[in-house]
């Protein structure tokens, strides 16, 4: 065959469509100490973020959306990864998922089931639909735009 | 003589390129569609041969400018069966052609309480003007629903167009759901209730026969980038008379008779609603646009559209998993058609399919209000045109499949 076969399973690993499928952490709290809201206009991706933090500790999370596969299982994979630990080190998987996405820098072990979403940074037009839920996230906890300036650019 | 897309093809250079190792499918065309040499060969012919600011010259240059933009407002004229190029004013497109008729015409005459009419598929370009419009004035909106079909609901309609009505502004068709709204019938409505009637010809001019007597409308708008011709260039009709009623639009140069200290007066004529130096190379290559739609005849382009519409719907539902919206005969829809694909999400399915070369839409499509009456926050829109062939749905069909396929590994595994 003269062309190759896109390859999609690659992008579209089984992991980010069971996350899509079956999301964690879906709805709200009833008591939330943070949340913020976050849409992408362009695809209409929509993301709401709640949290309940105790000192430094991020002990629950529950978010709810629409939109796209990567956009919903990046949600999912995230509330799961800093879900029960400290803020800062959400803030430390945030700047390591940026890169591996904006960078396409090698996965970091740290970074867990959100390795899997390492084939968006091929595609720039989604790479706004994974760092969603992350821009959401820095908002609810109040974190400095420009620590992340350089990477924020996609937005 | 019917179209031969063949050939058509060897006109539009881009149609040769390839996208992501594949032959382009440019199935994107409600959105803008593809140029054929002799627009782009106006362009550089006007820059390198004629380029001149217009009416204000006495030289040979500007002459000839002027008589080739001035040309054009009688090819626009023609397109669309308007009695007098004098009804023509030139804009940017169709989302300025609207606002200016919300502005000079709505600012004038719509008062506290009066109603504007409008329905649950215009395009966001024929909703936000009369809410900017209503926001100034105190009137309100109102809005016709449509039927499971995505018809439009005459009979909503009907009872919403009364004393009150001042405005009714809906579209010829619909960019999302490919319907055609029976103007004639509608301007019957407008009438009785003496209400001024826009139409949103964006998606009609392009694809349809227009005849605005026999539509029986007060204004008419579309744009040329939609229709073969250059971005940048939008037209504005007016029923006779109509122009020459309204204030104007914009102040400036070109637009004025005499200026004085104290005030000024207004040209004549649709120059009253084009002020400044106009797009006058993009407007010249209109015309050619113009003249090659004409060479083919839109009645023939009529019909190639309902060929591969109706191919495209039933190739799409006979492929599984697929829902089209809107109506499916092909004699009250045109080619702009949304689908829906079972468990995968619209962006997914344009990121897929553009491995394959294939350039459709996904998103709200400028219309948020008819997204909320389906119920979905987007569509996926494949739109044709005359130089799309049927082997082009074939392989938006195949692409699709690879999504399936792809967003079905998982469904399989999980259902019980
Ligand atoms: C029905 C309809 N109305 C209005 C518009 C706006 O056209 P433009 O962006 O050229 O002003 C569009 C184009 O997207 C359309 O499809």
């Amino acid at each position: 065959m003269s062309r190759a076969e896109p390859q999609f399973d690659e992008l579209y690993r089984e992991v980010i469509l069971d996350h899509y499928r079956r999301p964690r952490n879906a709805g709200t709290l009833e008591a939330p100490t943070h949340q913020a809201e976050g849409a992408n206009p362009v695809c209409g991706d929509e993301i709401e973020l709640h949290l309940a933090v105790e000192g430094d500790v991020i002990c629950e999370m529950a978010f709810r959306g629409q939109g796209c596969s990567i956009s919903q299982s990046s949600a999912s994979m995230m509330t799961e990864r800093v879900c029960g630990g400290t803020i800062d080190e959400a803030r430390r998987v945030m700047r390591l998922f940026e890169a591996q996405l904006v960078d396409a820098a090698e996965p970091d072990p740290a970074l867990g089931d959100l390795e899997a979403l390492q084939g968006v940074a091929q595609f720039p037009v989604r790479v706004k639909c994974a760092l969603l839920c992350w821009k959401v996230l820095r908002e609810a906890l109040n974190i400095d735009e420009t620590e992340h300036a350089r990477t924020s650019q996609g937005d | 003589m019917s179209i031969d897309t063949a050939r058509i093809r060897e006109d539009f250079p881009i149609l040769s390129r390839e996208v992501n190792g594949r032959p382009l499918v440019y199935l994107d065309n409600a959105a803008t569609t593809q140029k054929p040499r002799a627009v782009i060969d106006a362009l550089k012919h006007y820059y390198e041969t004629q380029n001149a600011n217009i009416h204000r010259g006495i030289h040979t240059l500007a002459v000839e400018a002027t008589e080739a933009y001035e040309g054009v407002r009688e090819k626009a004229a023609q397109h669309i069966g308007a009695a007098s190029a004098e009804d023509i004013v030139f804009t940017r497109n169709t989302t300025e052609s609207i606002n200016l008729v919300a502005r000079a015409w709505g600012d004038a005459n719509l008062r506290e309480g009066d109603e504007i009419v409008l329905t649950l598929m215009e395009h966001h370009s024929n909703i936000v003007p009369w809410q900017l419009v209503a926001q100034r004035t105190g009137a309100v909106l109102r809005y016709a629903g449509i039927d499971a079909d995505g018809r439009l609901d005459l009979d909503a309609l009907r009872s919403l167009i009364g004393e009150r009505t001042k405005v009714v502004s809906v579209t010829h068709m619909s960019n999302v759901l490919g319907t055609i709204n029976p103007i004639a019938e509608i301007a019957g409505m407008a009438r009785k209730a003496g209400a001024l009637l826009l139409v949103d010809g964006a998606q009609s001019a392009p694809h349809l026969p227009v005849d605005v007597e026999a539509l029986g409308c007060d204004v008419f708008a579309f744009s040329a980038h939609k229709m073969l011709g250059p971005t940048g260039v939008g037209v504005l009709w007016a029923r006779p008379g109509l122009l020459a009623e309204m204030e104007p639009f914009l102040g400036g140069g070109e637009m004025i008779s005499i200026v004085k200290p104290e005030g000024s007066t207004w040209a004549d004529g649709p120059h009253k609603f084009e002020a400044g130096t106009p797009n006058i190379a993009d407007v010249i290559a209109f015309g050619s646009a113009l003249d090659y739609l004409a060479d083919l005849g839109m009645t023939e382009v009529r019909e190639h559209e309902k060929r591969i519409t109706a191919y495209a719907i039933e190739a799409l539902e006979a492929s599984g998993g697929i829902t089209v919206h809107g109506p499916h005969d092909v004699e009250v829809r045109g080619g702009a058609v949304s689908f829906e694909v079972d468990g995968v999400h619209p962006h997914d399915i344009s990121t897929i399919v553009d491995a394959y070369g294939v350039a459709i839409r996904a998103g709200h499509h400028c219309a948020q209000l008819l997204m909320r009456h389906l119920e979905v926050p987007a569509t996926n829109r494949a739109s044709f045109y005359i130089y799309n062939e049927e082997r082009e749905v074939d392989a938006l069909v195949a692409a699709l499949d690879e999504a399936k396929r792809v967003f079905g590994r998982v469904e399989s595994r999980t259902a019980v």
